[in-house]
């Protein structure tokens, strides 16, 4: 695919691996230092629409996928970012992309990932939950497992 | 001036779900907008986790209920895509009939209800008395009015009989020409025209910024649709086109959402003459979903609903991500409300379209500095409806 190449050919060997899952679901692994170039290159200059951001956590780690879409080809490029269970944080993006203020802010009430230079990352949907309760955490009970 | 917040919410169903907003105002103008949600949050990501793939469809219906088969088609999308599943054309066309039906009662229900907010009650009443046949065919076809359980991983779970279709088209034929009728009575009407032309309006860049979708988007100039764009069920195998409109204020918005409604006629139309063709199977038998991640993606009434899903091999979800639109079509209210009076933000919050039932009840403005109350919901109401009857007045209609 031809947009992929662009993004290999300026990050090079910052993608540390790309998958296709079919020709219209691609998945791109970079290191959470190299997210804000690689975000601002696929939002400015791909000029791609940013849908979400899921974070997932392993257990062994924690994994963030940001979901970019190139409505003219419907291509959804994800990039996959692990971080740090112990210590969750990363770049905020809402500096490059508005939209990502509040999905932020989800995913570090619901996850504990913490943001940086995130504006206002507070509380957003659950403010009545004990502190550093995380209910989609792994290790959080879940309603099959009470 | 003496600056006061109006809290609009949390149990306000202009919203799918309770939420809350302030309206940061000097006098009549908003200049700031907050925005509090999970006021009904019901933790369906998690719940999800802990059901087996094909329950999961029945437990994503209940997010919504007026786009209650929005989810169901992205997550059945996304759980294909992990699989690699190939649904049979008749479940293509039968997803498509379901899809679009849903997607004409529920623009039905906006214009009604944008109607009643600027004080138009006839358009509320035209709007519902004539989305009641369209909920009607869904009984008919599905079972229900709502909730229609019609989708499944693989296909969908009940067939559309020939003797049905002869009704069903027999009753959107009629519909059409009330829809003329209204969309022409809608459109051509000058006091609309004065309440609802530069207000609430969102620019290419606000739209990329926020990544607004829907007819938000289109009303914009933003030629997305994921029906189109990323083609599934029976999308590309029929004649259609997306409506785009270039203002981006609220009569584009409701421009964009009539007009869908005979694009959505033309995809059932099409779909119902193929589908008394075909003959096969409406379902291919799933029995493991295996290890991967998956994405899907619908366009629902309000935008592109989007699904993502982790497997591991078991019979549960590892992870269930769901991103509804108003998810992001919200927080354009920030773009969208400052500057504009008071009597304006009713119908640009309405105008994004977050499902509403009986707005009313939960607006209150209170003075910022005393607490005290200032007008609740019906005052608001009352506020914007004057605003038309003013803008009438000055346009030289009479008062009946």
């Amino acid at each position: 695919m031809e947009i992929i190449e662009q993004v290999k050919e300026k990050f090079k060997s910052k993608i540390k691996s790309v998958f296709f899952h079919n020709e219209k679901r691609v998945y791109l692994e970079i290191d959470k230092e190299d997210l804000i170039d690689v975000v601002k290159f696929i939002f400015h200059d791909l000029d791609a629409r940013f849908i979400t951001a899921s974070g997932i956590d392993n257990l062994k780690d924690m994994e963030i996928l940001y979901h970019f879409s190139l409505d003219s080809d419907g291509i959804v490029i994800s990039l996959r970012v692990f971080i740090d269970r112990d210590n969750p944080c990363i770049e905020s993006i809402t500096s490059i992309v508005k939209g990502a203020l509040n999905i932020e802010r989800e995913m570090y009430e619901l996850l504990g990932i913490k943001f940086l230079n995130h504006p206002g990352l507070k509380r957003f949907l659950t403010d009545e939950f004990p502190e550093g309760f995380y209910p989609l955490r792994k290790d959080s009970p879940g309603r099959a497992e009470q | 001036m003496k600056k006061v917040i109006v809290p609009i919410g949390p149990y306000h169903s202009l919203f799918e779900e309770p939420e809350y907003f302030a309206l940061y105002c000097d006098g009549e103008r908003v200049v700031d907008i907050e925005w509090m949600a999970g006021y009904n949050h019901r933790g369906i990501e998690k719940l999800s986790e802990s059901k087996h793939w094909d329950q999961v469809t029945f437990l994503i219906e209940r997010i919504c209920g007026i786009c209650s088969t929005s989810h169901p088609i992205a997550y059945c999308n996304a759980v294909e895509d992990l699989a690699k599943i190939e649904i049979p054309e008749r479940a293509k066309y039968i997803r498509s009939i379901v899809g679009e039906l849903e997607r004409l009662h529920s623009h039905l229900l906006w214009v009604g209800l944008a109607g009643h907010f600027l004080g138009y009650n006839t358009v509320f009443m035209w709007a519902w008395k004539y989305r009641e046949p369209i909920l009607d065919i869904m009984e008919m076809v599905t079972g229900n009015r709502n909730h229609y359980a019609m989708m499944k991983i693989g296909g969908v779970r009940r067939d559309i009989e020939n003797e049905d279709i002869d009704i069903i088209k027999k009753i959107l034929d009629e519909l059409k020409g009330k829809l003329e009728m209204l969309t022409g009575a809608v459109l051509d009407d000058p006091v609309l025209a004065a309440r609802l032309k530069g207000v609430g309006v969102l620019t290419k860049q606000d739209i990329k910024d926020y990544g607004a979708v829907g007819p938000v988007a289109r009303a914009s100039g933003v030629d997305i649709d994921v029906r189109r764009d990323n083609p599934h069920a029976a999308y590309n195998l029929v004649e259609w086109k997306v409506i785009t409109c270039q203002d981006g204020d609220v009569f584009s918005k409701a421009v964009v959402r009539l007009l869908e409604c005979f694009e959505s006629i033309k995809i059932i139309e099409q779909s119902l003459v193929r589908l008394k063709k075909i003959k096969g199977d409406i379902a291919i038998e799933v029995r493991y979903i295996p290890s991967g991640e998956g994405i899907g993606r619908y366009e629902a009434p309000r935008g592109e609903c989007y699904h993502y899903v982790r497997s591991d091999g078991t019979s549960r979800p590892v992870r269930h991500k769901i991103r509804a639109p108003s998810y992001v079509n919200i927080p354009t209210f920030k773009a969208s409300c400052i500057g504009e009076t008071i009597a304006d933000v009713t119908i640009i919050l309405a105008g994004v379209d977050p499902c509403y039932c009986c707005t009313e009840r939960a607006i209150t403005v209170y003075d910022a500095d005393t607490r005290k109350k200032l007008f609740d919901g019906k005052d608001l109401m009352k506020l914007s409806q004057e605003k038309t009857r003013k803008i009438k007045k000055q346009l030289g209609f009479k008062e009946k």
